[in-house]
Parts: structure tokens; sequence; C-alpha cells
């Protein structure tokens, strides 16, 4: 076993391009492991971790690139290394071949790009706050990509930005549509008539794409970052969306997705929407959530429901909520997955990409399956069988991409799952989208079949539930992608509170199933 | 606070959209057809977070 590094001084890279770099030099022959990273303190630890911290690689600064390949050979490390050399050398040359002169700064992009008026930023974290004031005061709007973003200096950019009416999306905003254009990680949806303001980013990717699957388009979408309903923030940009959405003559219907507002703001958002003069739904996910209607807002307590209840607020049709679009074809599947389980398999196993898909399936699955017995990095009341992993959490992405692009972490949490005895189902997201991996379902559909082999070997069964947030216009493809999960043995449901339900019919008592199975429910 | 009431008209009918950072994002709007500009973007002082943000700082008060 030979190690090799390259060092490239001054030579910065973002970090999914690295990404793509690294997982490219691994399908090298010969090779055991690359890292392909920025030389930050924080890269080293995990290169040391990985035991690729070379004496190269520890020299390296911030700014170098260092890229490390542990290979069974010299010959063969020494290729992958000439390897990444050219495929890093082809970037530039077709960035320079397309004729393009790279503005270095934002303000030179600024003269060059006339009349911009967005600036999109995803930059690391420590750097992003003094780029989102340079836009701010160049009269951009900004979507803030970063995260570690610090409360302070958010709290004084939306200042800043509500001083000059302008957007400040973020930190953390993943998805957004302004004009038609969707922002971030975002899915292929029809504009329309439903306006969005959002917290979350993959709530929000749930509910456009059910919107998008029952003909409802969006207008507008406007994120806000997980914090701008906290106190110190005190709502500022939901506010000021909601205004902008209630003044928009394209926007007919407005939702506000996010979780439970502070306290001290919860007023002023509630009093916003009802004076807005349109027709609303707020999907503030939480344990307190009391759904019904008042006046025009409309309460839910999950993203699917969001997406019906708008539905049938542009159509003016009654509306109630259901466990599942098709309980016939649950009830089957249900069944036959509880017969094959085994006696020890009662326990859910949800492994997520998206932070607030992840949080929905614990509020559904709590009561469900007894309060105090779901577990995981979500805050769930529990240390109990069952858990809940939001994979993206910061704990999980330190030096690392968010599970949205790079599946090795939940492929190992899959294969590490399937070996409990007591698991008996595993419960997966898979989000497409643009910016989203191109493949999502074909990253984790090898693990998912080696996981239920491996149950089946051991004489139980295991059960895979997946939703897929996507839609037939998305890259990926929402049908392909569905097909390939369900070629893996899974059982795709439309949406993430459907495959919620459905994983605790698997696992819970006998009284969960026919709760949610029986008559029409 | 400013009046956000008419944000969309003044958005206009174009978003014309300055990235910095991950360059896929930028990859994905020109394939849409947006007006795009990536920003070969790389940390300031020399990548080292607190220089860079005095060095912010700084600029701020330059009113740059």
């Amino acid at each position: 076993m030979t190690m090799r590094t390259t060092l490239k001084r001054s030579y910065y890279q973002d970090s999914v391009a690295l990404m793509g770099l690294a997982r490219e030099l691994r399908t090298g022959a010969g090779v055991r492991e690359a890292a392909a990273l920025m030389g930050t303190p924080a890269n080293q630890t995990l290169m040391a971790d990985a035991g690729l911290l070379t004496e190269e690689a520890r020299a390296a600064g911030p700014n170098d690139l260092v890229i490390v390949v542990r290979a069974d050979s010299a010959a063969e490390a020494d290729t992958a290394l000439a390897r990444a050399e050219l495929l890093l050398t082809a970037r530039r040359t077709r960035v320079e071949a397309a004729g393009r002169r790279r503005p270095r700064t934002l303000d030179s992009a600024v003269r060059q790009l006339g009349g911009a008026n967005l600036a999109l930023i995803s930059v690391p974290g420590a750097f992003a706050a003094a780029e989102a004031r340079k836009a701010l005061r160049r009269g951009l709007h900004v979507m803030l990509f970063s995260d570690n973003v610090t409360l302070g200096d958010e709290i004084a950019l939306k200042r800043l930005a509500a001083e000059r009416g302008l957007l400040l999306m973020g930190p953390d905003c993943g998805t957004a549509y302004l004009g038609g254009v969707p922002l971030g990680f975002a899915n292929a949806v029809p504009r329309g008539r439903v306006g969005l303001v959002a917290a979350s980013g993959t709530g929000l990717q749930q509910v456009v794409t059910l919107l998008a699957a029952a003909g409802e388009g969006v207008s507008q979408a406007v994120g806000v970052g997980g914090r701008d309903m906290s106190e110190p923030v005190g709502a500022s940009m939901t506010l000021a969306a909601l205004d902008a959405l209630g003044a928009d003559p394209a926007t007919e219907l407005i939702v506000v997705v996010g979780k439970p507002p502070a306290r001290a703001v919860r007023a002023k958002v509630e009093e916003r929407l009802h004076a807005l003069g349109k027709p609303a739904v707020a999907a503030m996910l939480g344990r307190e959530v009391a759904p019904g209607t008042s006046g025009a807002l409309t309460t839910v307590a999950t993203l699917e429901d969001a997406a019906a209840a708008a539905v049938a607020g542009r159509r003016g049709r009654e509306w109630a909520p259901r466990a599942f679009s098709d309980p016939a074809a649950a009830r089957h599947r249900v069944k036959a997955f509880r017969a094959a389980r085994g006696p020890a398999g009662v326990a859910v196993r949800g492994l997520y990409a998206g932070g607030t898909l992840a949080y929905e399936a614990l509020l559904i699955l709590e009561p469900l399956l007894g309060a105090g017995s779901v577990g995981g990095n979500l805050g769930g009341h529990g240390g109990g069988s069952h858990r809940v992993l939001d994979l993206g959490a910061d704990e999980f992405t330190v030096g690392r991409a968010h599970p949205m692009l790079d599946a090795a972490l939940r492929i190992e949490e899959i294969a590490s799952a399937a070996k409990e005895p007591d698991t008996a189902v595993l419960l997966v997201d898979v989000v497409l989208g643009h910016g989203a991996a191109p493949d999502p379902a074909g990253d984790i559909a090898p693990a998912l079949e080696a996981a239920r082999r491996h149950a089946q070997a051991h004489g139980r069964g295991l059960a895979v539930v997946a939703s897929v947030v996507g839609t037939a216009a998305d890259p990926q493809g929402l049908a392909a992608q569905t097909a390939r999960l369900e070629a893996a043995g899974a059982w795709v449901l439309p949406s993430n509170a459907q495959a919620a339900r459905a994983a605790a019919c698997i696992a819970g008592e006998p009284r969960v199933a026919e709760a949610l199975l029986s008559g029409d429910a | 606070m400013a009046d956000y009431r008419d944000l969309f008209s003044r958005l206009g009918g174009e978003l014309r959209v300055i990235n910095l950072g991950l360059e896929s994002f930028a990859e994905t709007l020109e394939g849409l057809g947006v007006p795009v500009l990536h920003v070969q973007w790389t940390p300031p002082a020399g990548g080292d977070p607190e220089r860079a943000r005095l060095l912010s700082l700084l600029e701020d008060e330059d009113g740059v």
C-alpha cells in the first residue's frame, strides 16, 4: 500500500467540484481511498481520521488544494494523481474555451453582468456573511445557501436588507423560486398561483412537488432560513415575504412552511397571515400544532396536508387529511410485510437526507409508536427502539458533502441498521431536483438490496419504505427513480408522511395498522 | 423597514444572477437560460476567517 500526495498552492476549488474529483479518483485501478480537499484545519482533521494526512497535506494552507491517494502500488497511486491533474486541467480549459473571463470579485461581477439583481452565495460559512453584506450594499437580493453563519451576522444582514427593501434568504437557505427560476436545490415545477414562504428547503421541496403532481404551480417561493421565526430574528424575512406575496397579483394562495414560531413572533406572523386578504395554509411542523381553520387560514400537521389543503383551496373544494392515498394497496402491503418481518423485528430506522423530512417522520412516528420510543438526533423524546436520523445534520457533514449529494454515509448507516436484529423497517427519503445527485436512488439501491438480503439470510424479513421528493420534469425523473427503488424491493409511497405511517403500520403494535387502515382511512 | 409590497414587480421579468461558491449552481442556471455570472471566488486573507472578517469591516468603513 502506498500513499501519494499532490499539493497545489492557492488553487481554490468548491466542495462539490472536489467531491466529484475524489469520487472519480476512487474508481481508478488499485485505488483504495482518495481525498481532494482544501487544506483547512477542519479538512486536515478529517484526513487524519481517514489516515490520509501525509506530511505534505499537513503543510497545506486553507487555500491550497490537497489530493491524497492510497493505492495498492506506487504506480497506481501515481496514475491516479496524474488523472487528477488531467481532470483539473480539463475543468480549467473548459472554462477558458467558453471564452469567458471570470470575474474574481463580486464588484467586478456586478460591473460585468449588467442589471444583476440577485447574488447566490454558497461560499464556506466563515466568509459568507461578508459577501452577503457586500451584495446587499450593492442593491442585490441575496440567497445565502451557506450554513455556519452566526446568529449575530444573520440579524445584522436582515436588518440591512430590510432597510433597503431587499431579500436576504437564509442563511442555510436550500431552495427558492423567484420569477419561475429554481435556485439552489430545487425541483422542476411549473409556474402557477401558489406563493410560498419557507424556513426549510426540503420541506418546501416536498410541498411544491406534491403541488406539481396535483397540477398546481408556484408563483414565487421565498426561503427565509431555519432561524427566521426565532425570537432574536423576529421573523423579519417571513413578514417581508408575506407582504410581497400578499401584493403579488400572480399569487392567489399562500403557503408557509417551517417550525412553530417562537412565542414572541407567533402573533405577528398570524396577524400578518390573516391580514393578507388571500387564503393561506400554514404547515408549521411541531408537537403542539392543532390543525384547523380560522378565517382564511388553514393550519395543517404535515407537508402533504399543506399541498392538499392548498390544492383544495385553489379549487374551492372541501378537504380532509387522509392517512394513505390508496388504503387498499396499503392494507395489502402492510399485511405482507408484517407477516414477513419475524418476531424480533419491531423497530423503525429512519435514515434521512432531508432534515425537515426526518423531523416530519419523527412527529408522525411518536404518537403512533409510543411517546418516548423514538430516538435519534432530532430531539426525539426517547431513546427507545425506534430511531430517526437526519444525516444532513451538522455533526455528520463536517468536512464532507451533504447526503443529498454524497450517499456514502447513508450507505454505511443502511448496512449497520440492517445488522441490528430488531430492525423491521428502513425508512428513507430520496430527494431529486437541480443540485441533487444525478442518481440518488441508484446510489442507495444496492445498499438497500444488500440490507434485505442480509436480513433474509438471518431468517427475518426487512421492509424498505421510501418516498421520492421529485417531479417528472426533474433531471433524474420521478418515475425512473421510483422504479429503481422498487426494483431494490422498496415500497415507495407518494409522500414522506405516508411513508412514515406505513413504517409505523409495519413495525408497530397491530392497533396502529388497524387504526390507520380501517375503513376508508 | 422598507416596503416589500412591490418586491416582485421590482424584480421585474428577469432574474440576473451573480453566483459565488458552488459552480454547479451557475451551471444549472446557465442550462435553464438564466443570465448568470460565476465569480472565480477564492477565500480572502489567505483563507484565514478572522483576518477576512477584519478586512471586510475595513472595506465597509471605506464605504465600498
